[in-house]
């Protein structure tokens, strides 16, 4: 080995010491930002600190939705105007993508003050029984909310007869929407109700004058699933399908399958891009026209009125055929989270929440009737008065799509069932497949 | 004097202590929690509520999972995605290679243009695609404005629309070959084929990967010498017997590095199709990840989700493994 020449280390220096230069103004750069960081966030926590934050976690980012949340907020503001709302909204339907989001930052310690969620099993497994939640006896004793809200409602969201979630709104989720003018136009009127053969009369009709007879958003899969659960219902009724949850009914009894059956004849009648939308572009589809009928919960009402559309003028509604005796209940609420980082605020926000005049507000909004049950019916339009009365006098059964109904791994096997059955139509693999999953999930024994 | 034995005992093994905490991390992040994964797997974790008994038969819950549609769909997806994606990435990788290998005005704008897809998320490209081929209002509109449709009608034919990432259909569907050879064959329950909805994803991939596949190649062609190509011309080769019989072959290493690159790429697909099509109808677009995220995060079944990743872990490990072997027995 060859030691190194002198010459070459003197060659080498002075690029040594402009690399050295380099470094130690990269140091120093380094440190002024970390000096100007510091100071900027000593600034901010000294404005912070006056005020109180209450972090509300929501899937509500739709134009309907949106602004029914905002009407709370706005309430909320004037009574308690010392408090910065966090709006800490997530975007998708049903909360598919929110619920993971949440889920995480339950488990690693950091909850949101308050999050949205659906009654029965959904609150029940993931939140109430886990210890996520607090108990709001006091608060619903305070606010004499235990004669203002459904009895039966109330023991869906309570540990040992104490409630852990206020309750917003109800929805119905087993609505057919039509477009009424389209129809007019095809010499179609629809009463009251509507059944299976009616529908299937009508859906050919349609077809043959090339306008698909049923609208379907299903990029996510579930608004399919709102079909076939407002079909199930429709066919075997509500007694039955209560059955379902305690045991009394099986996924593969015959009615169950006959459901199955009839299910996959409307699937034939979808619009053919129904896979590339979600659940909100169907109603566009079916504002304009281009299919008729949306089998769908009313937070479809939401958007139709957004749109600037009149009951009963631009559009129409019957129960899903078969569904009328059964409403398939939708509710939304919050809940106050174990080791709020604000529970006063949070407090406050769940006491706005289900104070009547804010209720009203917000449903006015989203298209949905108040869960109190105290609110004024002539302030609502025609379709949330129907929808008002039609709660009084149904049978009100839950939901698996929103969760209500079964736990969550069961609502995951029943999209992945329909996923399955959508493409390749085998009744019995998939009544199979409900049983045997519902089996695993560990109920209706 | 023991301060000096101390001393000599450190810079002796002043490698390993150097290497210690991050054989420490490694040990703990990466295969300590490939090992509690592997354990969740075998309980009969699947709610939020964590139970960590293990279950009977201990390897039921692969056994489930093997039998599950959807499971089968994912791993059909994952061979099919993976053959078109990287077929096509380095067959359009190589050619924009060899095009802009020449000496020409503006070479380097190319350059930057086919690289610069590389540089952004696979998010937005997933966004992107999924508008481009939306049915209604994506690529579609050009058979409509082309007058492809007009000409179809003329002759008495149903327009072409083609659904694009909502096509359930599978097609070369090779069940019966399949039944035909192994009895066990007949028991599957998806169609072994390509599904269609799949191929608007690997074009999406592509475009997004051709680019770095054109990078690495570049640096391959640079490599070559001028000495070898006129070696080629004085012994009589055209062009394409050129690069046919020389060049391409001479660039093997590159390809075989960048086809594992592309695989792991291929084999860990997640956010892509996630923004692009979702599982797609009947499956035919979800990928083992997608299973993954959704049996763990939206189903709570912390078991299967768990499985499904040690699934993937292992297809990942059959290729980098004897990738690993191959170069270290080479160095050496």
């Amino acid at each position: 080995m060859k030691p190194p020449s002198r010459k070459n280390t003197e060659q080498r220096s002075p690029i040594l010491n402009r690399v050295r230069s380099l470094r130690s103004s990269i140091l120093a750069s380094l440190g002024l930002a970390l000096g100007l960081g510091l100071v900027l966030s000593a600034c901010q926590s000294e404005q912070a600190a006056p005020n109180q934050n209450v972090e509300v976690f929501s899937w509500w980012t739709s134009g309907s939705e949106a602004a029914a949340l905002e009407a709370v907020f706005d309430a909320y503001r004037t009574q308690y105007p010392e408090t910065d709302i966090v709006n800490a909204s997530i975007a998708g339907g049903g909360g598919s993508a929110a619920r993971p989001v949440l889920q995480t930052r339950l488990v690693g310690g950091n909850p949101p003050d308050t999050w949205q969620t659906h009654h029965g099993a959904e609150v029940q497994n993931q939140y109430i029984s886990p210890g996520f939640t607090e108990s709001l006896h006091d608060l619903y004793v305070e606010e004499g909310w235990y004669d203002l809200f459904a009895a039966d409602l109330v023991e869906t969201i309570s540990k040992d007869g104490e409630p852990h979630m206020v309750l917003i709104n109800l929805h119905r989720s087993n609505i057919l929407w039509y477009n009424k003018p389209l129809l007019a136009e095809h010499g179609v009127e629809v009463g009251k109700s509507l059944d299976y053969d009616e529908l299937f009369v009508i859906a050919d009709q349609l077809r043959s004058a090339d306008i698909a007879p049923l609208c379907m958003g299903d990029a996510g899969i579930w608004a399919n699933g709102i079909m076939f659960e407002n079909t199930l219902v429709g066919v075997i009724g509500p007694a039955r399908y209560q059955g379902l949850w305690d045991g009394s009914t099986k996924f593969n009894d015959a009615d169950v399958k006959q459901a199955i059956a009839t299910y996959g004849r409307l699937l034939d009648y979808l619009n053919s891009d129904h896979a590339a939308l979600s659940w909100d572009q169907a109603v566009d589809k079916l504002i304009e026209g281009s299919c008729a009928f949306y089998s769908m919960g009313d937070w479809a009402y939401g958007e139709l009125t957004q749109a600037g559309l009149v009951d009963n003028e631009d559009f129409g509604w019957v129960p899903h055929p078969g569904s009328e005796d059964a409403y398939i209940l939708v509710t939304d609420g919050f809940t106050l989270a174990q080791g709020a980082p604000n529970p006063e605020a949070a407090r406050n926000m769940l006491r706005v929440m289900g104070q009547r005049n804010v209720q009203q507000e917000f449903n006015l909004l989203k298209g949905s009737i108040c869960a109190r049950s105290d609110c004024d019916r002539s302030v609502f339009s025609p379709y949330l008065q129907w929808a008002m009365d039609s709660y009084t006098n149904t049978t009100s059964v839950p939901t698996v799509v929103h969760g209500s109904a079964a736990p969550a791994d069961f609502r995951q096997a029943l999209n992945d069932a329909l996923t399955d059955y959508v493409v390749r139509r085998d009744e019995d693999a998939f009544a199979e497949t409900l049983a045997r999953e519902a089996r695993m999930s560990g109920f209706g024994q | 004097m023991p301060t000096r034995s101390v001393r000599q005992w450190l810079s002796r093994h002043k490698a390993l202590i150097i290497l210690v905490p991050s054989l420490l991390l490694t040990a703990i992040f990466v295969y300590g929690f490939i090992g509690t994964s592997f354990f969740y797997s075998l309980t009969n974790w699947r709610t939020l509520a964590v139970d960590l008994s293990l279950r009977e038969p201990i390897w039921q819950t692969y056994a489930d999972m093997m039998a599950m549609p959807r499971f089968q769909a994912d791993l059909r997806n994952t061979v099919v995605f993976t053959v078109l994606f990287i077929t096509l990435a380095i067959g359009i990788g190589l050619s924009l290679a060899i095009l802009l290998d020449r000496q020409f005005k503006g070479r380097s704008f190319f350059r930057s243009a086919y690289l610069f897809p590389y540089a952004l998320s696979f998010i937005v490209t997933g966004v992107v695609w999924r508008w481009l081929f939306n049915p209604e209002t994506g690529v579609n509109l050009f058979l409509d404005l082309f007058g492809i449709n007009k000409g179809l009608a003329a002759l008495g034919m149903g327009p072409l629309k083609p659904g694009w990432t909502t096509d359930p259909e599978v097609v070369l569907s090779v069940n019966r070959v399949l039944a035909a050879v192994w009895p066990g064959g007949a028991t599957f329950q998806i169609e072994w084929g390509i599904p269609v909805a799949l191929i608007p994803v690997a074009i999406a991939a592509t475009w997004q990967l051709s680019g770095f596949v054109m990078a690495m190649y570049l640096g391959g062609l640079a490599g070559i010498e001028t000495s070898v190509r006129d070696a080629a011309r004085i012994d009589g080769a055209g062009e394409l017997r050129m690069y046919r019989s020389v060049i391409i072959p001479m660039l093997t290493p590159i390809t075989i590095s960048t086809a594992i690159i592309l695989l792991h790429v291929s084999l860990k697909i997640f956010d892509l199709v996630f923004a692009m099509s979702g599982v797609g109808p009947g499956f035919a677009t979800d990928v083992p990840a997608i299973f993954v995220f959704e049996m763990m995060f939206t189903a709570a079944r912390y078991n299967l989700g768990t499985a499904a990743s040690i699934v993937m872990l292992m297809a990942s490990c059959l290729v980098i493994v004897p990738y690993l072997i191959h170069t270290f027995r080479s160095r050496e």
